[in-house]
């Protein structure tokens, strides 16, 4: 196979070129379909990946594991940069961006989506590290594009706490070279997620505790479990609306797809404490904190932003329970909550640009004034908030009967948090969807198309999920440990 | 490994532990960044000094990045921004000296019991680096948490980075530590060009996280 047609190497390549070309661009038009373009084209060279003859294991790596992240990756990524295009056409026109800062813009998403393919299909530790900073720092620069006061103090915040995880995961990253080191020896191998594996018997255990604890609270940080989640909420509220689907559908992810790896490293070992335990006391701090917090909020990004750290902490639990069907629960769990989170996103971008401003108390009746939209946002609450028949479901109520049969205790805190969350959102929806409308009634120009996508999906997903993603599902849980 | 360079390598991280508690008592802006480019100073020794005995050149190229970038550009740079911001006079502190300065030396002694007590199986060379290297990070980190100013704050995660290096190249052989004082050196430049850039003058009053609550009605007060 010619190297650059490699699937692998292209979901690394595309966006990477794309980034180089659309600093050059002038037009707004063009750089907007030009990203699109790439980031279809990427999502093609991802589902490319099913069908490679051989898989790497040098510096990138391809295994059942990360093929499911990275084409979740590259589909929301094409589906938000169809969203993107629009709202980008839009903050123009009012003057909130100038041409030359879309031009950063464009270059910014592509440079992020190179930032998290390199991350999952990294098998070096470090490059793995050094690609989630990347995309870190795109996401920084993003957040904080408007230039507000409210938009750099959210950056701020965010580039403190996400360069201090990214801090403290690389000690850990450190700590697992330095514990590898007398097994296998200097060099690249003692950072190379196959070999480590193979020999994570030989390692010395309490080294690799301390370690993880590092990586835990480093890449936790990213993830934006509780208490290392206060970037999260004023990241998603003052950066562009196509980004905060992205942070919440994907980089998060990302990070938690580091800490997957190391529990899988860990759990090899054997002797090393089970980091289990570990992730599910953070998940449900999160989950239930979240879901206490979503009462007060007042804006609508930062009451969904919390509600993303609510699913983190669900999903980090599942995985802290693992076993078979845990971890199925929770890779299903967090690839409905991206498609979900990701479409709530996108109608909030369309709410927002009609009413021009993001307070719940300024914004109703939206089912009255815009039917189509206010519906949506309905059906996007009830997905989210885990009714039937939507995929959310199912995950829940996999890792609540699994919880139930395993540790019953720990499902009384579980239960508790999820229903404390569906009422307060609720409680939020039954003023923006319902009653009086109030706000501005202009109709909405931009495409539903996205959005209409995700939510079907995960609808299918909800009333029938097909024999061969399960199977893959089911494959990777057993991975997973 | 000889006792003397093992001796010398303890040496040049205790005094990169030593500057850091320096950093936590400076009390005007320009001292605490003349310290930080000390701080860097002591760290291009140390990383030279483990490639050296390690005999691995490409500690030299970090070094050189280290030398470049944190003890010459950023100590300038931000040296030109605090005065011409005018905020050099005094650093605003959440926590007063005395009690920080206790904190931190609670900090060192853990980092060394926990260190000391995992690494009782590896390399010599990495045992004591790694602890007092924990020491350097976990100060940065104290100081980050106890004072207001976003410079002081830049300057407490350099500090956090510098440890993170001295960690890296006391872990013999570690490959990609070139490029990871490069993604680090890319993204310190990027935030220290932001602050310039943007002239965030209202920036510097405040990074109180209760401050952002207020402006977008979160909270009330």
């Amino acid at each position: 196979m010619i190297p650059m047609l490699d699937p692998v190497m292209l979901v690394l390549i595309i966006p990477a070129v794309a980034a180089a070309v659309l600093v050059l661009l002038p037009t707004y038009e063009l750089a907007a379909r030009v990203n699109v373009a790439a980031t279809f084209m990427t999502f093609i060279s991802a589902l490319g990946l099913f069908a490679l003859p051989e898989r790497p294991n040098g510096l990138l790596l391809i295994d059942d594991l990360n093929i499911v992240f990275i084409v979740l990756t590259t589909f929301v990524g094409f589906t938000t940069s169809i969203f993107s295009s629009g709202y980008i056409a839009h903050e123009l026109e009012i003057g909130r961006l100038t041409p030359l800062y879309l031009r950063f813009y464009h270059a910014m998403y592509q440079l992020l989506m190179f930032g998290m393919n390199l991350a999952l299909t990294a098998n070096v530790t470090g490059l793995m590290w050094v690609a989630i900073e990347l995309a870190t720092l795109t996401t920084v620069l993003m957040v904080g594009i408007y230039r507000t006061h409210e938009a750099l103090e959210a950056a701020w915040k965010y580039f403190i706490l996400g360069s201090v995880g990214i801090g403290l995961a690389l000690f850990g990253t450190i700590l697992v070279y330095v514990a590898a080191q007398p097994v296998i020896g200097e060099g690249i191998d003692a950072m190379r997620w196959t070999v480590l594996l193979d020999n994570a018997a030989r390692f010395d255990p309490s080294l690799l505790n301390v370690a993880f604890i590092f990586l835990l609270l480093g890449y936790g940080t990213k993830v934006g479990l509780a208490p290392l989640h206060a970037w999260l909420p004023d990241a998603h509220a003052e950066g562009p609306t196509p980004i905060s689907a992205v942070l919440s559908g994907l980089l998060l992810n990302v990070a938690l797809y580091a800490v997957l790896r190391f529990k899988i490293l860990l759990a090899a070992n054997g002797q090393a404490i089970a980091p289990g335990p570990l992730m599910v006391a953070m998940g449900l701090t999160s989950l239930v904190f979240a879901a206490f917090m979503l009462y007060r909020r007042r804006d609508i990004k930062r009451l969904f932003a919390y509600s993303s750290i609510e699913h983190m902490g669900i999903i980090a639990f599942a995985f802290g329970m693992g076993g078979p069907l845990a971890n199925f629960a929770g890779l299903l769990h967090m690839t409905m909550h991206s498609l979900t989170k990701s479409a709530i996103f996108f109608s909030i971008g369309h709410i927002t640009r009609i009413k021009g401003t993001q307070r719940i108390a300024d914004i109703g009746g939206l089912t009255e004034s815009h039917p189509t939209l206010g519906w949506t946002l309905v059906v996007g609450v009830v997905a989210i908030a885990g009714l039937p028949p939507f995929g959310i479901f199912t995950s829940e109520f996999l890792i609540i009967s699994s919880t139930f049969s395993r540790e019953p205790l720990l499902a009384i805190p579980l239960v508790f948090g999820i229903l404390i969350a569906v009422g307060a959102l609720f409680l939020r929806l039954n003023g923006l969807a319902f009653g009086e409308p109030l706000g501005p009634l202009a109709p909405n120009r931009m495409s539903y198309l996205p959005m209409f996508a995700h939510f079907i999906l995960v609808l299918i997903a909800g009333i029938y999920l097909p024999a061969p993603i399960v199977l893959w599902f089911q494959n990777v849980a057993g991975m997973l440990g | 490994m000889t006792p003397f360079a093992l001796d010398v390598s303890h040496l040049l991280a205790g005094s990169l532990v030593l500057l850091s508690f320096m950093m936590l008592y400076q009390a005007r802006m320009l001292g605490l960044i003349n310290v930080f480019a000390l701080h860097a100073v002591a760290l291009v020794l140390a990383i030279l000094w483990q490639g050296y005995i390690q005999g691995a050149p490409s500690l030299f190229i970090t070094a050189t990045i280290a030398l470049v970038v944190k003890a010459i550009v950023i100590p300038v740079a931000l040296r030109r921004i605090v005065i011409q911001l005018g905020v050099h006079r005094t650093i605003e502190t959440v926590v007063g000296i005395g009690p920080t300065m206790l904190v931190g030396i609670a900090l060192v002694g853990l980092s060394m019991v926990v260190m000391l007590g995992v690494t009782t199986e590896s390399d010599p060379l990495a045992r004591e680096d790694l602890a007092l290297a924990l020491s350097v990070i976990l100060l940065g980190l104290l100081m980050m948490v106890s004072r207001r100013n976003a410079v002081t704050q830049v300057i407490g995660f350099m500090s956090i980075e510098n440890g993170l290096i001295l960690a890296a190249a006391g872990a013999r052989g570690m490959p990609l530590i070139v490029e990871i004082s490069v993604a680090f050196s890319i993204l310190v430049a990027f935030i220290v060009i932001g602050i310039f850039l943007f002239r965030i003058r209202e920036r510097f009053d405040t990074v109180d996280v209760q401050a952002l609550d207020r402006f977008r009605g979160e909270q009330s007060g």
